[in-house]
C-alpha cells in the first residue's frame, strides 16, 4: 500500500481502507509510539492542557470539600428534585465510558482490525469517565461517609444491603465494569510495557516498566497465553458493556415516575452510551492526532468509521425520542400525557429542544461522506452530541421529577455554582488523567499496529 | 390528666435538670435566614462564641485577680464594649458601622476572650438522685397539666405536655369551652415562644442591664411623687384584660390613685362591634354563636373559623353540621362575603369577593329586606342576586340563622346585623348575647388618642406598659415613639425587648405564660387558670406581680397574687378543694356569662356613598398576628393557608386588578394612603376583591429578634386611628424592584382537576343522588390483581388515617402541632423558597374555576404509609421498611441519604435534612424538643411516623392493661389538635374504630389509588351544599 506521494494525507488517507500511513515499519512504529513517552518533551498543547486540568482539579477539591462540610444542601436539589446534575453528570459519564470496551471488547469480537490504533486510548478514556462517573453517586449521598453500606459485608448490625433497589445494582454493575475495563485495559498493555521497557534509557523507566510488564518476553508460549486472556476478557466485558447502561437506566425504569418508568430505558440508554461515548473518543483523538502527529496510526478511516458507528446509534437513539413520545401519548394516562407536552412546552422545553437539536438533527450530517472525513466538522459535531447526551439525561432527571403526580407539589430546579464546580471538576479530574496516560503510557497498541502491518504486508 | 402539684417550686422541678442558665444569646434556633453564605458567617461567629457566664466567673475569680489585670483594660476597650454587645444583645447596643479599624480591634478582643474561657476551670457538677422524688416525676414519663394561653385577652383552655419538668407540647384542654380538646397554630407555636432564646432575659434601664431591685428602688420614688397628686401623672396602658386578677389589681390601684388612667389598646380589637353593639342595643355587648344550630350562616368579612377568640370552638361547632359521614344529610349552609380570601371563605359554600368598603352598602339593602330601616341605593346584578337568596334563605330558617360581622366592618354593618338577629329571632338559638367578657369593654383607639396627647404635652410622668407592645401596634397617624420619649419614667414588661423596649427607660422581662400564674376568661366568659409548668427561665415578671409593685407589695408571688384573688373573689366554700379542681380542669366550671337580653331598636342613618377609588385593607396575618409572634420561626415558616406563603408580608391584589395595573407576584411597590405609604411586594391573590389591596399587620419589625426583624413591612403604617382596617383611596406604584418570595406552592390549580381527580367535591343533592360520586370514572386496581400474597395483617393491629376533606378547614393548626410534637426544624427563607420545607404534614391548596371567583380546597397530605410503598424497594441500605403493623418506618440511622425514595414518592411528602437543619447547640431549644422524637441530622430522610411514639406510648400502656389499643388511648399528633376532627386515626382492623366507619364510607377515596400503591391514609369526598337560587350547584 506504500505511495511515491509525500503528501499522504491527501492522496492515500483520502482513501476508504487506509488504517495505517504509508511506510510504515515495526522499528518506525515502536520509535514513533514510544518517544512520545520515553524521549520526547511533552508538546506546549500538553503543558497548557495539563495546566487547565490541574486547575479543574483544584475546582474539584474545593467543591468535595464544600460538600461535605456543608452537605447537599449547596446544590439546587430539593423537593421534587432530588436528584439534580449529580446524576445526570454521573449518567453522562458512565455513557462516555461506554466506548472503550465497546472499542476494544465488541470490535475485537468481531474482528475489526481499525480499531487498533483507537482501543488503548479509549479504554484509558473508559476507565477515567467510569472513575469520574462514580464521584458522583458517593458525592451525592447525604451522608457520603457511610457509602459502605452499600457493600454486603459481613457486619455486627447484622444488616444487608437492600437488593431489590436498582442502586445496589449499579453499585455492582459499576464496579464490576471499572474492574474488568482495568484488568482488559492492562492485560492488553502488557506487551507495550515490555516494548517500554525494552526501549527505555534511564533505569528509573526500566524497573518501572519492567514491573508493569510482569516478565514478558515474547515467547510464543506468553502470546498464545495472552491471545486466550484476551479474548476470554473481550467476552466476559461485552456482556457488561450492555449490562452497565442497562441497570443504570434501570435506576429509572423502575421508580413510578412519568418518564422514568419505561420499559424501552436499557436498550436505549446502551445505544446512547455508545453514541456519547464514540462522541468523546471523537473530541479527543482529533485534537490528539494533530499534537502528536499521529495522522498515519489514526486515519481518516478511524474517523469516517466511527462516525459511521455514532451516526447508527444516533438514529437508535432518536428512534427512542419519538418512541417516548408515540408511548406517552398513546398511554392515554394523563399524567404521561402531561409528562411528555411539559417536556416539550414546559419550563424546561429549551432543554428538550436543543436535545432534539443537538442528538436528532445534528447526527443527520454524517450521513455525508465529506463530513465525515472533515475532522474539524466531526470534532463539532461530536461536541454538540456530547452537550446533547447530557441534556439527555438532564431532560430524563429533571424534567420528570419537577411536575409528576400532585401540581401542590411541582417545583423548579436550578443548579447552583456548586453544581457546575463539580461538574467542572470531575472534568478536570478526566483530563488530568487523561494527560498523565499521554505521558506514561503508550497512547496506542503498539504490537497490535505491527499486526497491521504484518497482515498488510502479507496481503501484498 | 393527672393531679397536678400545685406549686412548681423551682427546685423541685429544676435542680440537677436545668442546664447553665443560658446567658448568651445564641444564634436563633433556626438559624433562620441562612443562606449559604450566611452560613459561613454563623459558622465563624459560632466559633468565636462566648459564654457570659464563664467571662463574669473568670473576671470575678479571686485567683486570676493578677492575670485579668490586661483584662479589665481590655473590657474597657471600646471595641471589646462593641463585642459585648454583639454577643450578648443585652447589653447596650451600638449601631455603628464596622470599619477596618474596629474590626482588627474586635477581633484581637476576641482572640484574648477566646484564651480566657479556654483557660477557665469547668466547675464541679454531681449527678445525685432525688432524695424525696417529686411526686409522678418519672423520668420517660410524661405529665399534663392545664394551663390556658391568652391571644387579644381571651382566654382557651390547653392542656401542657412535661416531660421531667420541662413543657414539651401544647394539646386542648377538652374541658374548656374555647378549645374542646383542639388549639390552633399560635397555642402549638407557642411553646416555642417560650424557649426563644431571643427573649429578653434581664431587667434593663436606658439599654443598660440593671436589676429587678433597682427597678423596684426607682419605681418607688416615682410613687412617692404621685402620692402627692393622687397619681395624675400615672398611666398604665395594657392590651385588652379580661384577667379577674388583674382587673382586681387595677382597681385597687385606681383607688388608690384616683387620677391614674387605665387604658387598653389592642391592635386588633373589638371597637367597630362594641360601637355596632351600642348603636343596636345602646349597650356593648359579646355575641357568641352556636354555630352548631345554625342551619344558615353569612359571614361578612368574618373568618369566623380562623380568628378570634372562639375560632377554634366554631371551626368545631361548623365542621359537626358538615359531616354527611355519619348518615346524617342535615347539613348547614356557609355564604362568605369578604374582600380578602380567608379559610371561612375557602369553606363557604358560596363565597363573593366583595370590596369592604361596599359591603355597608349590601348590608343596608339585605336589611331592608328584612324591613328595617336602613337608607341605600338599591342592589344590582350578582350583589342583587346574592341578597335576594340569601335573605330567602335566612328567612326561612328564621332563628336558624346568623349573621356574622367581621371586626373590620364599621359599627353599622354590626349594628344591621343585630337589628336582622332581631327579626329572625336568632338570640337563644343561634346566637347569645352576653355582658362583655373583657374586664372593663371599651373603645380602645380614642382612649389611646387621648393617651398620646397626653404624653407628648408632658402630663404623664409614669407609664407603664404591660405586655404591650404600642411602639409597632399604634397605628399610622400617631407616633407613640416620640411621645414615649417625652415620658420621664416609662417601663415596659414584656417577653422581648422589642420597639417599645427600645424606647423606654426601664425594661422589666415578662414570665411567658407556661412560666408565670395568671387568670384570663374565655370568650364566653369561662374563668380559666394561666398555671406555669416551669420556673421563669428568665426571672420574668407576670403583669400582676408589677401592678402589685405600684400598690407597694413586693413581696407576694405571682402564684400568691393570683390565689389570693380567687380566695377573696373567686371561690367560695371550701376553698383549697374547689383551687385544687380549677387548677386540674384548668377552669372555674360553670363559670361562663350568661344569656343577657338586649332589644335592638336602631334607627340608621343615611348612607354615605363610598368612593370607588382603590381600597387598601388591613388584616391580622395568619402566622404573626399582629406582631406579637414574628420571631416565632414555626409560624414564620407555616405557609399561610391561602396564599402558602412563608417569611413574608404582602401586598395582596386580585388577578384582575393585578392585570390592568401590570403587576406580578414579587414585583415591589409602594402603596400610598392619605399621605402614608409602604412598600413592599405583590402577590396576586385569586379571589380576592377586585379594586381593592390587602396588606397584613405585624410584620417590618426592627426589634423582634434574630428571627423576625426585618422580615417583611410594616404595614401599621398605612392604619389610622380613624379607620384602623381599610380605607379608599389608596394608591400602587411600581418601584421596579423585584423582591423573592418564598412559597411553598408554586402551583395552585390541578391542573385539569378533571382528570386527576386529587380533591373530589360533590354538591349534597349529587350525594343524595349517587353516594358513589367520588368513585365515579377512577379505576383502583383491585386488591387481589397481583402474583404476590399480601401480607397477613390479622394478627394484631393495623394503622390507618382518613381525612375528610368536608371537614378540613386548612387552617395549619395540624403542621404546627406535628412541627411540635416530631421536633421539626425550619429551614428559613432562603431554602424554603428552594422548596425544602420540613413540614411532615403539609395542606395543599388548590383553586378550581374561575381566577377572580375560584373555588378553594384544601387538601392535608401527610406520608400516606402505602402498603405497597413505592419508597421502600428502592432503598439501597433498606432505611425504610414496612412494619408488621403496616407503617412505612424510616430508619433515620440507616439513611444514607441517596433521595431515591422521595424522587419514587407520588405524594412528594418525603423531607430531606440538606443542611443540619436542626439546631443542636441552643441550649433552650434541647429544652423544647419531644425527648421520645429522634432530632435528625444532616443527610437523613424523614417523613410522617404516624406518631410512632404515641402508638409505642399506647401500645406499652394496653400491654400493661392486658388489653387492645382503642380509639381513645392514641391520637396523632394532627388528629388531636385538629378542630373540626377531620382527621381520624387508628387500627383499621378493629370495625369499631372511628376511622374503620370513615374508611368504609362511601365519600372514602384513596389519592392517586390507580397507581396501586394502596396508601392507607384516605380521603372523604367533599360535599358541597349550595343554594339552588345561586347556581346549579353543580361542581365544576
Amino acid at each position: 500500500m506504500a505511495t511515491d506521494s509525500s503528501n499522504y494525507q491527501e492522496e492515500v488517507l483520502g482513501q476508504a481502507d487506509v488504517m495505517l500511513g504509508p511506510g510504515q515499519t515495526f522499528e518506525s512504529i515502536d520509535r514513533d509510539i514510544t518517544d512520545i513517552v520515553l524521549t520526547n518533551k511533552p508538546p506546549k498543547a500538553w503543558w497548557i492542557g495539563l495546566g487547565i486540568a490541574g486547575a479543574l482539579m483544584g475546582v474539584l477539591m474545593l467543591s468535595v470539600v464544600m460538600l461535605l462540610f456543608f452537605g447537599v444542601g449547596i446544590w439546587g436539589i430539593n423537593s421534587p428534585v432530588g436528584w439534580g446534575i449529580a446524576i445526570v453528570n454521573m449518567v453522562w459519564w458512565i455513557g462516555i465510558g461506554h466506548a472503550g470496551t465497546l472499542i476494544s471488547a465488541i470490535l475485537f469480537l468481531f474482528r475489526q482490525d481499525w480499531r487498533t490504533s483507537i482501543n488503548r486510548f479509549a479504554e484509558a478514556m473508559t476507565l477515567f469517565a467510569v472513575s469520574a462517573a462514580g464521584l458522583f453517586p458517593v458525592l451525592h449521598l447525604g451522608r457520603p461517609w457511610m457509602v459502605y453500606w452499600f457493600f454486603p459485608y459481613p457486619n455486627t448490625l447484622g444488616m444487608y444491603p437492600q437488593f431489590r433497589s436498582p442502586l445496589m445494582w449499579d453499585v455492582f454493575a459499576i464496579s464490576a465494569y471499572a474492574t474488568i475495563s482495568a484488568l482488559f485495559w492492562y492485560i492488553g498493555m502488557v506487551p507495550d510495557l515490555a516494548t517500554m521497557r525494552d526501549r527505555a534509557k534511564l533505569k528509573i523507566q526500566k524497573i518501572i516498566y519492567g514491573i508493569f510488564a510482569v516478565g514478558w518476553r515474547g515467547s510464543a508460549t506468553h502470546w498464545h497465553r495472552y491471545e486466550v486472556a484476551y479474548l476470554l476478557f473481550a467476552g466476559l466485558a461485552t456482556p457488561l458493556v450492555v449490562s452497565v447502561h442497562s441497570i443504570v437506566a434501570l435506576d429509572f425504569a423502575a421508580s413510578v415516575i412519568p418518564g422514568w418508568h419505561t420499559t424501552i430505558f436499557p436498550p436505549y440508554f446502551v445505544a446512547g452510551a455508545v453514541f456519547s461515548g464514540f462522541a468523546m473518543v471523537l473530541t479527543l483523538t482529533i485534537p490528539l492526532r494533530k499534537i502528536y502527529h499521529l495522522e498515519h496510526f489514526i486515519t481518516l478511516r478511524h474517523i469516517d468509521n466511527m462516525s459511521k458507528i455514532m451516526l447508527a446509534n444516533g438514529l437508535i437513539v432518536f428512534y427512542g425520542y419519538l418512541n417516548e413520545v408515540f408511548f406517552g401519548w398513546y398511554s392515554a394516562h394523563e399524567f404521561e400525557m402531561y409528562m411528555i407536552w411539559n417536556r416539550m412546552t414546559g419550563p424546561y422545553a429549551w432543554s428538550f429542544w436543543a436535545l432534539i437539536f443537538c442528538n436528532g438533527v445534528v447526527p443527520q450530517l454524517l450521513w455525508m461522506r465529506r463530513i465525515r472525513r472533515n475532522t474539524i466538522a466531526i470534532f463539532c459535531i461530536a461536541i454538540v452530541i456530547n452537550i446533547g447526551m447530557w441534556l439527555e439525561r438532564f431532560v430524563i432527571v429533571v424534567t420528570s421529577l419537577h411536575r409528576d403526580f400532585l401540581p401542590s407539589s411541582w417545583g423548579m430546579y436550578t443548579p447552583t455554582g456548586w453544581d457546575w464546580a463539580l461538574y467542572a471538576g470531575s472534568a478536570g479530574f478526566f483530563f488530568f488523567a487523561m494527560f498523565l496516560f499521554l505521558r506514561w503510557v503508550p497512547m496506542i497498541s503498539i504490537f497490535e499496529v505491527k499486526e497491521v502491518v504484518h497482515k498488510m504486508e502479507h496481503k501484498h | 390528666m393527672k393531679w397536678n402539684q400545685e406549686e412548681l417550686s423551682r427546685e423541685d422541678l429544676l435542680s440537677g435538670k436545668r442546664p447553665g442558665q443560658p446567658t448568651a444569646i445564641l444564634d436563633s434556633a433556626q438559624a433562620a435566614q441562612q443562606a449559604k453564605a450566611d452560613e459561613i458567617v454563623f459558622k465563624q461567629h459560632q466559633d468565636r462564641r462566648l459564654d457570659l457566664a464563664e467571662v463574669r466567673t473568670a473576671l470575678a475569680g479571686k485567683e486570676g485577680v493578677a492575670y485579668w489585670n490586661s483584662l479589665e483594660e481590655l473590657c474597657e476597650d471600646p471595641a471589646f464594649t462593641e463585642l459585648m454587645a454583639k454577643e450578648f444583645p443585652s447589653l447596650p447596643e451600638t449601631t455603628e458601622g464596622l470599619d477596618r479599624r474596629s474590626f482588627l480591634k474586635l477581633m484581637g478582643a476576641s482572640l484574648a476572650m477566646a484564651g480566657l474561657t479556654a483557660c477557665t476551670r469547668q466547675p464541679k457538677e454531681l449527678i445525685v438522685p432525688y432524695v424525696r422524688a417529686p411526686e409522678e416525676f418519672i423520668p420517660g414519663k410524661s405529665s399534663y397539666f392545664a394551663t390556658s394561653m391568652t391571644l387579644g385577652g381571651y382566654a382557651m383552655g390547653l392542656l401542657a405536655e412535661s416531660h421531667m419538668g420541662r413543657p414539651t407540647k401544647l394539646e386542648g384542654n377538652e374541658l374548656h369551652p374555647a378549645s374542646l380538646g383542639a388549639t390552633n397554630a399560635f397555642a402549638q407555636a407557642s411553646i416555642l415562644g417560650m424557649y426563644d432564646p431571643d427573649r429578653s432575659q434581664a431587667v434593663a434601664h436606658e439599654g443598660d442591664p440593671s436589676t429587678w431591685q433597682a427597678f423596684i428602688d426607682a419605681l418607688g420614688q416615682q410613687l412617692t411623687s404621685q402620692d402627692a397628686t393622687q397619681g395624675a401623672g400615672l398611666r398604665i396602658l395594657t392590651e385588652t384584660v379580661t384577667s379577674p386578677s388583674q382587673a382586681q389589681l387595677l382597681t385597687e390601684l385606681l383607688d388608690k390613685y384616683p387620677r391614674a388612667k387605665w387604658v387598653q389598646y389592642e391592635a386588633i380589637n373589638r371597637d367597630q362591634a362594641y360601637q355596632g353593639a351600642q348603636v343596636a342595643f345602646g349597650e356593648m355587648v359579646d355575641t357568641i354563636y352556636h354555630f352548631d344550630r345554625a342551619n344558615v350562616i353569612l359571614a361578612l368579612d368574618a373568618d369566623v373559623l380562623g380568628e378570634g377568640p372562639a375560632h377554634v370552638r366554631y371551626a368545631r361547632d361548623f365542621s359537626t353540621r358538615r359531616d354527611v359521614s355519619g348518615g346524617s344529610t342535615d347539613m348547614n349552609r356557609l355564604y362568605v362575603i369578604e374582600s380578602v380570601p380567608s379559610i371561612t371563605g375557602a369553606s363557604a359554600d358560596h363565597r363573593l369577593a366583595m370590596r369592604s368598603s361596599d359591603i355597608e352598602r349590601w348590608m343596608r339593602a339585605l336589611a331592608r329586606a328584612f324591613g328595617i330601616d336602613a337608607p341605600g341605593p338599591e342592589l344590582s346584578g350578582a350583589e342583587q342576586e346574592w341578597m335576594s337568596a340569601i335573605a330567602t334563605d335566612l328567612r326561612e330558617q328564621g332563628s336558624k340563622g346568623v349573621i356574622v360581622v367581621g371586626d373590620r366592618q364599621p359599627a353599622v354593618v354590626h349594628a344591621l346585623a343585630h337589628a336582622i338577629h332581631g327579626v329572625l329571632g336568632s338570640a337563644g338559638d343561634s346566637l347569645t348575647y352576653v355582658e362583655p367578657v373583657a374586664a372593663r369593654a371599651d373603645v380602645q383607639t380614642p382612649a389611646l388618642r387621648e393617651l398620646v396627647e397626653e404624653m407628648s404635652d408632658g402630663s404623664v410622668e409614669l407609664l407603664l406598659m404591660l405586655d404591650t407592645n404600642p411602639v409597632l401596634t399604634v397605628p399610622g397617624d400617631i407616633d407613640f415613639g416620640d411621645a414615649l420619649q417625652r415620658v420621664p419614667f416609662s417601663a415596659h414588661l414584656g417577653l422581648y425587648k422589642d420597639e417599645t423596649a427600645a424606647l423606654s427607660s426601664w425594661h422589666v422581662p415578662m414570665a411567658h405564660y407556661l412560666e408565670g400564674w395568671g387568670d384570663a376568661r374565655a370568650f364566653d366568659g369561662t374563668f380559666s387558670i394561666i398555671q406555669p409548668l416551669i420556673a421563669p427561665l428568665y426571672d420574668g415578671k407576670t403583669s400582676q406581680q408589677i401592678l402589685a409593685l405600684l400598690l407597694g407589695d413586693t413581696e407576694t408571688t405571682a402564684h400568691d397574687l393570683v390565689r389570693n384573688y380567687w380566695r377573696e373573689h373567686g371561690l367560695s366554700g371550701s376553698f383549697d378543694q374547689d383551687w385544687r379542681r380549677a387548677l386540674h380542669d384548668g377552669l372555674v366550671a360553670d363559670s361562663a356569662a350568661s344569656a343577657k337580653r338586649v332589644q335592638a331598636q336602631a334607627t340608621f342613618d343615611a348612607y354615605e356613598e363610598t368612593s370607588s377609588d382603590l381600597e387598601v385593607v388591613i388584616t391580622p396575618d395568619s402566622a404573626v398576628w399582629d406582631g406579637r409572634f414574628a420571631n416565632n420561626a414555626w409560624l414564620q415558616e407555616m405557609p399561610r393557608s391561602l396564599s402558602k406563603l412563608t417569611w413574608d408580608n404582602v401586598v395582596m391584589i386580585a388577578p384582575a386588578t393585578a392585570e390592568s395595573l401590570s403587576l406580578t407576584n414579587g414585583d415591589e411597590v409602594t402603596v400610598t394612603v392619605a399621605g402614608r405609604s409602604v412598600t413592599g411586594p405583590v402577590w396576586v391573590q385569586p379571589g380576592h376583591a377586585q379594586n381593592s389591596i390587602s396588606v397584613q399587620i405585624g410584620y417590618g419589625r426592627t426589634q423582634a429578634g434574630q428571627v423576625g426583624s426585618e422580615v417583611g413591612f410594616d404595614a401599621y403604617t398605612l392604619r389610622s386611628s380613624v379607620a384602623p382596617w381599610f380605607a379608599v383611596g389608596a394608591s400602587v406604584q411600581s418601584t421596579g424592584g423585584r423582591h423573592r418570595l418564598a412559597t411553598t406552592q408554586m402551583h395552585g390549580r390541578m391542573e385539569g382537576l378533571k382528570d386527576r381527580k386529587l380533591v373530589r367535591v360533590g354538591s349534597l343533592a349529587q350525594f343524595l343522588q349517587n353516594p358513589e360520586f367520588a368513585h365515579e370514572g377512577v379505576h383502583d386496581p383491585a386488591e387481589d390483581e397481583t402474583l404476590y400474597p399480601p401480607y397477613d395483617y390479622s394478627q394484631g393491629y393495623q394503622w390507618g388515617m382518613t381525612i375528610d376533606l368536608n371537614r378540613c378547614i386548612g387552617c395549619n393548626a395540624c403542621l404546627v402541632a406535628c412541627q411540635s410534637e416530631n421536633n421539626i426544624p425550619v429551614v428559613g427563607k432562603d431554602n424554603a423558597a428552594m422548596g425544602r420545607t420540613m413540614h411532615w404534614i403539609r395542606i395543599d391548596r388548590y383553586f378550581a374555576g374561575d381566577m377572580d371567583d375560584p373555588e378553594i380546597h384544601h387538601q392535608p397530605l401527610t406520608c400516606m404509609h402505602c402498603e405497597l410503598a413505592p419508597c421502600e424497594p428502592v432503598c439501597p441500605v433498606g432505611a425504610t421498611v414496612h412494619s408488621a403493623d403496616g407503617l412505612n418506618q424510616m430508619v433515620y440511622n440507616r439513611c444514607v441519604g441517596t433521595r431515591y425514595c422521595a424522587n419514587n414518592c407520588p405524594y412528594k411528602v418525603r423531607r430531606f435534612n440538606f443542611y443540619q437543619y436542626a439546631d443542636e447547640t441552643t441550649p433552650q431549644l434541647k429544652l423544647m424538643r419531644n425527648p421520645n422524637v429522634t432530632v435528625r441530622t444532616r443527610g437523613v430522610m424523614e417523613k410522617c411516623t404516624y406518631c410512632i411514639q404515641r402508638i409505642s406510648e399506647a401500645r406499652i400502656k394496653a400491654e400493661r392493661d392486658h388489653r387492645t389499643i382503642q380509639d381513645n388511648d392514641l391520637k396523632s399528633a394532627c388528629q388531636q389538635v385538629c378542630p373540626t376532627q377531620a382527621i381520624a386515626f387508628g387500627d383499621i382492623n378493629n370495625p369499631e374504630s372511628e376511622v374503620s366507619k370513615r374508611k368504609a364510607h362511601s365519600l372514602n377515596y384513596a389519592l392517586l389509588g390507580e397507581l396501586n400503591v394502596r396508601p392507607r391514609t384516605t380521603y372523604l369526598a367533599k360535599v358541597n351544599n349550595p343554594n339552588q337560587l345561586l347556581g346549579s350547584g353543580e361542581v365544576a
